[in-house]
C-alpha cells in the first residue's frame, strides 16, 4: 500500500450531520436507560442497563471513535482485547463460585 | 541516510515539524496505549461485578443514596463533549481552523462543568460523613462500604482522566494555534479524540452500574 492510500483510508471525511445523529441517539438511549431504571423490574435491572449501555458504546466506538470507516485490522484488534477481557471475566468468576 | 534517521531521533521537534510523518503508525499506538486504559478500567469493572453478585442487596441500598439528576446530566454534558470533540476533528480536516478551535472551547467548557458537578457530588457526601473509612461508613453495612469505597475509586480515577484529557485537548489547542496540527497533519488531534472518547466510553459504563441499580 503507498503513503497516498494510506493517508486517504486515515483521512475518510464524516458529515457533521452523522455525528449530531449519533449524538442525538446517545441521548435517546440515556434518557430510556434512566426512565427504565424507575420500573420496578427486580432482576433484570442490570441486564437492561448493561443492553442499553453495550448499544451506547457501540455507536461511540463506530462512529464517534470511527472504527466503522477504519481498517478491518481495528476491528480484529478490539476483538481480540475484548476475548482477553472476557477470559479475565471468565477465570474470575470461577474462582469466585467454585471455590 | 543513516545520519538522517539520526537527526531526526534526537531532535524530535524538527522531526514533527518536517520529518518522517506516519499517521498510521500514531493511530494503532494510540489504541494500543487504549487497550491498556481499558484494561485498567476492566479489573475494577470485574471488582464490582463480583462485589455486586455478593452484596447484591447492600448495593442497590447504597446505589439509591446517589444523586442520580447529577449522574444522569453529567452523562449528558459528556456525550455532548465527545460529540463537539468529533466534530472539531471534522472541522479541522476541511481547514476550517477557527470552527474547531470553537468546538474545543465548548470540549474543555463541557469537562469542566463534569469536574464541577462530580465535585459538588463528592462533596455532598462528605458533609455527611460519607467516605471511606469515616464513623458514619463504619456503622453501614459490608456492601454499602464495598459500593461506596468502588464508587470513589472508579469515579475519582475516571475524574483523573477528565483532568488529564481537558490538559491534552488544551495543548492541542496550542498546536493548532501555531499550524503544528493542520489538516494535513491531525494525527495529535486524532488520539486527544480518541482518549477523549474512551474516557466517555468508561462513564457509559460506570453511570448505569452506579447510580441505576437501586
Amino acid at each position: 500500500m503507498t503513503q497516498h492510500e494510506s493517508e486517504h483510508a486515515d483521512h475518510h471525511v464524516v458529515p457533521y450531520g452523522l455525528y449530531v445523529r449519533v449524538w442525538a441517539a446517545l441521548l435517546l438511549l440515556t434518557a430510556i436507560t434512566v426512565t427504565a431504571s424507575t420500573l420496578d423490574m427486580k432482576h433484570v435491572t442490570v441486564l437492561t442497563a448493561m443492553v442499553i449501555a453495550v448499544s451506547k458504546a457501540l455507536l461511540v466506538l463506530l462512529y464517534f471513535m470511527h472504527i466503522r470507516f477504519e481498517k478491518r485490522i481495528y476491528v480484529w484488534m478490539i476483538l481480540t482485547v475484548l476475548g482477553a477481557y472476557g477470559v479475565f471475566i471468565g477465570l474470575t468468576f470461577t474462582d469466585y463460585w467454585y471455590r | 541516510m543513516s545520519s538522517n534517521t539520526a537527526a531526526s531521533v534526537v531532535d524530535a521537534p524538527e522531526a514533527s515539524h518536517g520529518g518522517h510523518h506516519d499517521p498510521v503508525a500514531n493511530k494503532i499506538g494510540m489504541w494500543l496505549f487504549l487497550f491498556t486504559e481499558v484494561l485498567l478500567f476492566g479489573a475494577l469493572f470485574i471488582a464490582f461485578a463480583v462485589y455486586l453478585s455478593i452484596y447484591r442487596w447492600d448495593f442497590q441500598e447504597a446505589s439509591a443514596h446517589l444523586d442520580m439528576p447529577i449522574g444522569a446530566a453529567n452523562t449528558a454534558i459528556l456525550l455532548t463533549s465527545s460529540l463537539t470533540m468529533a466534530l472539531a476533528i471534522a472541522a479541522l480536516s476541511r481547514a476550517n481552523k477557527k470552527l474547531a478551535l470553537h468546538l474545543l472551547v465548548v470540549t474543555l467548557l463541557l469537562a469542566a462543568a463534569f469536574l464541577v458537578l462530580k465535585s459538588f457530588e463528592w462533596g455532598h457526601k462528605f458533609s455527611h460523613d460519607l467516605y471511606p473509612r469515616s464513623a458514619t461508613m463504619e456503622l453501614k453495612a459490608e456492601g454499602e462500604q464495598v459500593f461506596y469505597g468502588l464508587y470513589f475509586t472508579m469515579t475519582g480515577l475516571h475524574a483523573l482522566h477528565v483532568l488529564l484529557g481537558g490538559a491534552a485537548i488544551l495543548f492541542a489547542m496550542g498546536l493548532i494555534w501555531k499550524d503544528r496540527i493542520r489538516p494535513d497533519r491531525i494525527s495529535f488531534l486524532e488520539n486527544v479524540g480518541l482518549y477523549w472518547h474512551l474516557v466517555d466510553l468508561v462513564w457509559i459504563f460506570l453511570f448505569p452500574l452506579f447510580y441505576l441499580i437501586g
